[in-house]
């Protein structure tokens, strides 16, 4: 049951903002016919996801979604472009003619199914408001949980970049 | 706020990706749509880990930021190997890339 001082208004809205932007944006990426206008348009829904997580009180994620995502991923992203010689401006040659009679169907089905799972298991199950002296969101918990529970995934983790590092140089190389 | 907001818009932004993936024919936008995908696992990452984080639990966080490292990992090997593709063939339209077709 949903009381009204359970409703907190301000966070609400800015929510219904940000994920109006990111549905427009994510929309734009999937059917812009200009490369790079999705790639700006990615940006947007980038950044309303980093957004989100101050929302949900996940700063250092927020802060992380910022510097590799918008900062380094989306730079990838413009030199892929760039290098592959994508033609600059509209190009009617992005998607496989017809394809759409295919994904939209699947993607609504995927959406009905999530969705009605979604409702039907958290009717209306609400975000605790953490009170004062809650330690929710704070950093050096996180860093605690990633240097001890989760130092094998990290150590795992290091690997798998530098083994990213060393097959993105060997593929990308000219020789 | 109600923890379905964030669930539905995770949802949402998968279910968008996912036709991305199925309709673009060019390499670079397959990536951005699955950069999409990821982005929404995390966000429903993240909404469970606020939804249980007041017994100190916040595995979520820790999940979130290795989905983003292995994100940026996969981008890498993944537009490295669209330069190579272009390089060899001068397109990178999925549909030319047919040899191992039956």
């Amino acid at each position: 049951m949903l009381l009204a001082s359970d409703i907190q208004v301000a966070q609400n809205i800015g929510f219904g903002i940000i994920a109006l932007v990111m549905v427009i944006g994510a929309l734009r990426v999937v059917t812009s016919s200009n490369v790079v206008h999705a790639a700006l348009w990615l940006i947007a829904v980038m950044a309303g996801a980093a957004a989100q997580y101050l929302l949900l009180s996940a700063e250092f994620v927020a802060v992380t979604q910022v510097l590799v995502y918008i900062g380094a991923v989306m730079v990838l992203f413009l030199f892929g472009v760039m290098l592959t010689r994508a033609k600059l401006g509209k190009d009617v040659d992005l998607d496989n003619a017809g394809a759409w009679k295919i994904g939209a169907p699947v993607a609504l089905l995927l959406l009905g199914v999530m969705g009605y799972v979604l409702v039907k298991g958290f009717d209306d199950t609400k975000i605790a408001v953490s009170g004062e002296g809650s330690t929710v969101g704070q950093n050096s918990l996180l860093s605690d949980k990633i240097f001890s529970t989760y130092a094998l995934p990290f150590w795992a983790l290091s690997f798998v970049l530098l083994a990213a590092v060393i097959g993105a140089i060997v593929l990308a190389r000219k020789d | 706020m109600l923890v379905n907001n964030f669930l539905l818009l995770g949802a949402l932004l998968f279910c968008i990706g996912v036709y991305g993936v199925i309709v673009r024919k060019n390499a670079v936008l397959v990536l951005m749509s699955i950069e999409l995908i990821l982005n929404s696992v995390n966000i429903n990452l993240l909404a469970f880990d606020r939804l249980w984080a007041d017994s100190g639990n916040n595995d979520g966080n820790v999940f979130a930021l290795y989905i983003i490292a292995v994100a940026a990992a996969e981008v890498g090997v993944g537009l490295a190997m669209v330069l190579l593709i272009f390089r060899n063939r001068k397109t990178i339209s999925l549909d030319d890339l047919s040899e191992m077709k039956g």
